[in-house]
């Protein structure tokens, strides 16, 4: 199938385009544009670079094992003491920086450890999550009618759950580990997020565009992800970051709950509920996991503003 | 039926339900978007449709188009009859029959390139990828008169007139034989109206192609069209070749709707008589009886109002210009005096107030 060139007079309107300026023209797509706002938004910067460095001491958990002497799930009973001849948590001293929980392991390896935790649990369960509630509210949105009544009910249910009795129940029945209660988090978290999707495919699939792409031929499956889903996903996007805290705080809360990750794996929620006993003799045992779980939440929120943002420069930000 | 024939329509009917009343009471009403619409397309040729907004003409562009299921009737294409096919059947036949949308801003994807867009016809029918498909839609850029190196841009970064070019190139990637353009230029400036117009008429020249060309501007119509149907509450009420139509129009609403055509002469303009018809067009849940046109016409009677008048030739005209009209509009007749001659209750009194409302 081959375009033989026609002669079109009225149709050669523009000049010819010098060839150095015709190389250049490369459409900055919207995307390009949000990043370019996102980047010159300091505050969004600075929460990205927190969000950096927690996901760094993440990655390099053992390198604090390795500076510090000091295993994750080392008890120090003998040399050095870890633990105050009366069993109490040490303070902050050279030996241990943050000082030691009560059973006498370092808590900054295991704030450390901690954040492998978190930050999985709140990236994989945000995924699981976002493309849960995203392939549901674009179904429902798109198909209409029966499939958009079934979802929508099925939304209402989930949503109408007491999510953190359901946890402990279902952590009772099944035994306690990082699967299930990612699946938890997601089970609990798709429904909103489908909510969202669907309003938008609603309006989104009555543009003149969609109509051409069915006349074009297009599958549903084709125009449900080619032409709908580029459209949608600057907001699914906006509500995954803000998720991710979310997750992170249901995680905690969950492992604060001990039906969330099972000791003695080290976890931010685990070690603020061990502190529990003793936090008025060990303040520190309390308040640095805390402050891990405070700085890695805010941090998200802030970059998640700022996403959002960025990619929807009509709304100011709050 | 001749081979000549591209696309027909027979008796097509399109209704939508629609749901009123209060959540225990539901009536359940019809808008009778298209009602009873036949005609038939040859190769080659330009047919107009012209009409108000509402009568249902771009309705009837997405029922031939098949992207509405008709309600009953039956549509022919090419010799194969396409009125009762699902999407799945569609497919093939979607290569030889495209859309020109009228929103140049709404029917193009604001989050795809351009080259994706004009592309995304032959990636749906696997007809090329890669480089190949490059080549194709810098080729059809060309073709419709955009620049190919803007191949990466985003329709955001265009204008309304190549925007509509966009729109063209990727109604012809994959070659039909039939394209429907539903208000191609309605939301275009008057200059590049032009621009689009000559470019549609070069191309069917150029690739032997036929329309189907939807408008409202008269002008515009008379200028493409080889034929003309007029359309009034989801029927077409005339059906002429274009100096037929503009020379001796037979239906009293296609006279008015000519009346109010600007005539760019202002002497000329000054000794015109022009029809204005009272009232609004009726709703269409609900439309009149006997000839739908009764209530507004200068030339109704008691016939009309019972009566529903046929689409067939009228006072020795041709074949080819069928009128569904009783009481059809004598060449050199000046509607201007006429009075209708039927019940007040039947017809739209004249407006008392400025506001114009209707008992």
């Amino acid at each position: 199938m081959t375009l033989e060139p026609m002669p079109l007079e009225p149709l050669a309107p523009e000049a010819p385009l010098d060839p150095v300026v015709a190389r250049k023209i490369q459409g900055r797509s919207p995307w390009r544009l949000a990043y370019e706002r996102l980047r010159r938004d300091r505050a969004a910067v600075i929460a990205f670079v927190v969000i950096v460095l927690v996901l760094l001491a993440a990655i390099f958990a053992p390198f604090f094992a390795t500076i510090t002497g000091h295993g994750v799930n080392q008890q120090f009973r003998g040399q050095p003491p870890g633990l105050t001849p009366e069993g109490l948590p040490i303070g902050p001293n050279h030996n241990f920086w943050l000082g030691t929980d009560d059973q006498g392991r370092d808590v900054l390896v295991r704030i450390a450890y901690g954040a492998r935790i978190s930050l999985f649990v709140g990236v994989v369960a945000t995924l699981l999550t976002v493309a849960v509630g995203t392939v549901f509210g674009l179904a429902a949105g798109y198909f209409g009618r029966w499939v958009d009544t079934v979802i929508a009910r099925l939304v209402d249910v989930v949503l109408s759950l007491p999510y953190l009795l359901f946890a402990i129940a279902l952590a009772s029945v099944y035994h306690a580990d990082l699967a299930i209660v990612i699946i938890v988090i997601a089970f609990f978290g798709w429904a909103s997020i489908a909510r969202v999707v669907r309003g938008q495919v609603l309006s989104i699939r009555e543009k003149e565009y969609i109509e051409a792409s069915r006349s074009l031929g297009a599958s549903s499956w084709r125009i449900m992800f080619v032409d709908i889903l580029p459209n949608v996903l600057a907001q699914v996007i906006v509500y995954a970051t803000l998720l991710i805290p979310v997750s992170i705080l249901f995680e905690a809360a969950l492992s604060f709950l001990g039906v969330g990750v099972p000791p003695p794996t080290a976890d931010w929620g685990q070690m603020i509920s061990e502190a529990q006993g003793v936090y008025q003799q060990a303040w520190w045992f309390f308040v640095f996991p805390s402050a891990a779980l405070v700085i890695t939440t805010i941090a998200f929120n802030i970059f998640g503003d700022g996403v959002r943002d960025a990619l929807d420069p009509r709304v100011e930000g709050l | 039926m001749s081979d000549d024939i591209l696309i027909s329509a027979d008796n097509v009917v399109k209704h939508f339900p629609v749901q009123s009343g209060s959540l225990l009471h539901r009536s359940k009403e019809v808008v009778h978007a298209v009602d009873g619409v036949s005609l038939e397309v040859r190769r080659g040729e330009t047919l107009g449709l012209v009409g108000e907004t509402g009568c249902g003409k771009s309705t009837l562009a997405r029922c031939l188009a098949r992207l509405f299921d008709i309600t009953s009737g039956k549509i022919v294409f090419d010799g194969r009859d396409i009125s009762r096919l699902n999407p799945r059947q569609m497919r093939p036949l979607r290569r030889e029959m495209q859309m020109v949308f009228q929103d140049p801003y709404g029917s193009l994807n604001p989050r795809r390139r351009v080259g994706s867009i004009i592309g995304d016809p032959l990636a749906i029918h696997n007809i090329a990828d890669g480089q190949e498909r490059k080549r194709q839609v810098q080729e059809l850029m060309e073709l419709v008169g955009l620049h190919p190196e803007h191949y990466n841009r985003f329709p955001a970064e265009f204008s309304g007139g190549q925007r509509q070019r966009i729109g063209v190139a990727r109604a012809l990637a994959l070659r039909p034989k039939l394209i429907i353009c539903d208000e191609p230029v309605s939301a275009l400036d008057v200059s590049v109206q032009a621009q689009i117009i000559n470019l549609l008429s070069d191309l069917q020249d150029f690739l032997k192609l036929t329309y189907i060309f939807i408008a409202h501007d008269l002008s515009v119509v008379r200028h493409v069209s080889d034929r003309v149907g007029v359309m009034y509450l989801g029927q077409i009420v005339e059906l002429a070749p274009v100096s037929d139509l503009y020379g001796k129009a037979r239906h009293p609403y296609t006279t008015a709707l000519l009346s109010g055509v600007p005539v760019p002469d202002p002497d000329e303009a000054a000794t015109r008589h022009r029809i204005v018809l009272v009232g609004d067009v009726p709703s269409p849940i609900d439309p009149p009886s006997g000839c739908r046109f009764h209530p507004r016409c200068p030339k109704a009677q008691q016939r009309c109002v019972d009566t529903e008048p046929a689409l067939v030739p009228r006072s020795g005209d041709s074949e080819l210009h069928p009128t569904a009209c009783h009481f059809p509009v004598a060449e050199g007749e000046d509607l201007t005096e006429a009075v209708p001659q039927i019940s007040v209750a039947d017809r739209v009194v004249e407006p008392t107030s400025s506001g114009g409302e209707r008992p």
